[in-house]
């Protein structure tokens, strides 16, 4: 199998895999790196004592998160009429934008398609083949947000032992996608928005709380305090709509192995650390690659690797500058 | 590939491993059951269906107009009135979806263009319905209705093919008209939050409707308000104690917007909307 298709593979749940092949360069890069073991760990030591902690990307992201969602807001509120909607369909100064896994539970339950639903889609769907991966879930997804708190509260229960995190195979993600569209062909209603957290946060946001928050308060707790993450990992079926559609993309996270000391903070702090598998050692096959689809773009790990191994970047052009 | 793969055999997993990648496979059968079966009490709202709700003008058939839905508001947003508000998770698979309560915000055609439907993205609201789509017997509008408030205009119609629901008197008794009792004040008290547009006020901004205070000697609110042509009609009734009474008399015309019942000063309104009824001929 290609290594896409692997990449592919593992968003739907397959485990990741050791490469196959490595190339010559990976090979030698890796002997240099433990030729001399004492110069090794001098390094490792050394970048982790000059790495300045930053949070540059979660800055730059939670800034354009909540501003994406406040300039729905004020567009209703104050009037002023830039984006309005919510986030499964707006209007963007007149253009129709249409969320795609909406779109879709509308297509697979109502079995009729108009024009304008068309039109948002494509709009949609080449913005997110350009910007790739699952950008939509770190960069706008308002949930995501609370979760990521929620998540870092998580992460210090754990560490202080008041709770266990319990995970849940991953391919049944896979499976909520299936059931979701199958739920919608059969029933005809869109069953997933009745309890998709990113539709009732973006309306509440918007058009005022209601008793649906209360049902997102539940999955907050279930994931502080039973299973890490659980909704986007486990469950939500936009993530992987978002995650097929920008598979494709020019724009990736892309590792470089050879400033890697293979520590793993960078799983640490993921959302979907399958997709960091490359970083562990002897994962990697080729000197660069890119991260798998189903990284969301959050730029944690670049943050917070401690030698410039992960980095933003798009794809072919490095190789032209 | 050119080397022959080599096959590289199953390490024995320990009996823990196995019981924990058993109890995760579990755990992940728990999650999707517990997720699909929450997901599904969304029907619970559409089974026992007591209270329809009136959607706003050029909504599809209730199954049509839940399953297109996308939930995005846009219809709310454009509203002059603000009179639709969206569903709630007790609405089941209708969370989310526009509906108007005519009582507290009855759409009066204050936007002259059903601008809801414009806004609508996805054909759930339209002007027109595509032809497979059945009509219901009753729904359909014999004339494009006028607008009374564009009367003088060149384009006096709404573009709206079919009703929403139909004005019903639902408690003759407490009708001002029919006790033959005149009206003077605040139409819905001075705490009354609703807002409706009046021509002699200003023909493109609503006013709330406590600053406009009445003074009759027979209450005619739901028919002087309404704002749809010969859509209701107040006929004398006979009477032996030789009052002059009248009794308000819903016409085919009338398209279900709720002015009517918003306005009514008696409590609860002796008119109310029945929500996504139809029309059945003239009802005494
Ligand atoms: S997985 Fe779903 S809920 Fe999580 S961030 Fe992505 S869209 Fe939002
Ligand atoms: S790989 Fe990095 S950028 Fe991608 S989701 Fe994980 S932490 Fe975020
Ligand atoms: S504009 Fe259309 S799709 Fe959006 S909430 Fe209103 S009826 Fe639903
Ligand atoms: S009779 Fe009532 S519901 Fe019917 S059009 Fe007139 S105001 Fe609207």
């Amino acid at each position: 199998m290609s290594r896409f298709a692997d990449l592919f593979m593992g968003m739907l749940g397959a485990a990741p895999k050791k490469p196959e092949k490595v190339t010559d360069q990976v090979q030698k890069i890796m002997f240099l790196k433990y030729e001399d073991k004492d110069r090794y760990i001098k390094e490792k030591l050394h970048a982790r004592e000059h790495h300045a902690i930053s949070h540059k990307w979660r800055n730059r992201r939670w800034a354009v998160l909540i501003a994406t969602n406040l300039l729905f807001v004020f567009s209703f509120w104050l009037d002023i009429q830039i984006l309005e909607g919510a986030l499964t369909a707006s209007r963007f100064v007149g253009f129709h934008l249409i969320d795609l896994n909406s779109a879709l539970q509308v297509m697979l339950a109502h079995k009729h398609i108009i024009v304008n639903l068309v039109i948002g889609t494509f709009t949609v769907f080449l913005l997110w083949v350009l910007l790739g991966g699952r950008t939509f879930c770190s960069w706008v997804c308002p949930y995501h947000l609370l979760a990521e708190w929620t998540e870092a509260l998580h992460l210090k229960l754990v560490e202080k032992k008041i709770v266990t995190d319990h995970e849940f195979h991953r391919g049944t993600r896979t499976v909520f996608w299936l059931l979701f569209a199958l739920l919608a062909i059969v029933t005809g209603y869109t069953v997933f928005e009745t309890l998709s957290p990113t539709g009732i946060l973006s309306r509440a946001l918007i058009y005022g709380p209601g008793l649906a928050l209360g049902w997102v308060g539940l999955l907050l707790l279930f994931e502080t305090f039973y299973s890490r993450r659980a909704w986007c990992r486990y469950v939500c079926p936009i993530g992987l709509t978002y995650g097929a559609v920008g598979a494709i993309s020019p724009l990736q996270i892309t590792y470089h192995v050879e400033h890697c000391f293979h520590e793993g903070d960078c799983r640490k702090v993921c959302l979907v650390p399958h997709v960091l598998d490359v970083t562990v050692k002897g994962r990697a096959s080729e000197e660069q690659m890119g991260l798998g689809p189903d990284c969301t773009r959050c730029g944690l790990c670049v943050d917070i690797c401690p030698s410039g191994a992960l980095r933003y970047e798009v794809k072919g052009l490095s190789k032209l500058l | 590939m050119n080397t022959p793969a080599e096959i590289p055999r199953k390490p024995a997993i320990s009996i823990e491993k196995a019981q924990k990648a058993r109890r995760k496979f579990l755990r992940s059968v728990g999650l999707a059951g517990g997720v699909i079966g929450l997901s599904l009490l969304g029907y619970i709202p559409l089974v026992n269906a007591r209270n329809t709700k009136l959607r706003p003008p050029g909504a599809l058939n209730e199954a049509d107009f839940l399953s297109s839905c996308i939930k995005c508001g846009q219809c709310v947003q454009v509203c002059p009135v603000q009179a639709i508000k969206l569903g709630d998770l007790d609405d089941g698979f209708g969370i989310g979806v526009p509906y108007i309560e005519s009582r507290d915000q009855a759409c009066d055609f204050s936007c002259d263009a059903v601008q809801c439907i414009l806004a609508c993205p996805t054909g759930a609201l339209t002007y027109k319905k595509p032809a497979f789509m059945n009509v219901r017997e009753g729904a359909l509008l014999a004339a494009a209705p006028i607008l009374k408030a564009k009367e003088k205009d060149a384009e006096n119609t709404l573009n709206l093919k079919e009703r929403t629901g139909i004005a019903r008197l639902a408690r003759p008794e407490s009708c001002l008209a029919v006790q033959g009792k005149g009206f003077k004040g605040q139409a819905r008290g001075a705490a009354f939050k609703g807002t409706m547009r009046y021509m002699d006020v200003d023909r493109w901004k609503p006013i709330p409707v406590r600053d406009h205070p009445y003074d009759l000697p027979l209450c005619d609110l739901c028919v002087r308000e309404c704002p749809v042509k010969n859509a209701i009609e107040l006929r004398p009734l006979t009477g032996s104690d030789g009052v002059a009474r009248m009794t308000p008399v819903v016409l085919e015309p009338c398209v279900g917007c709720g002015v009517c019942e918003m306005i009514c000063p008696v409590e609860p309104a002796a008119i109310v909307i029945d929500a996504q009824a139809t029309w059945k001929g003239e009802q005494a």
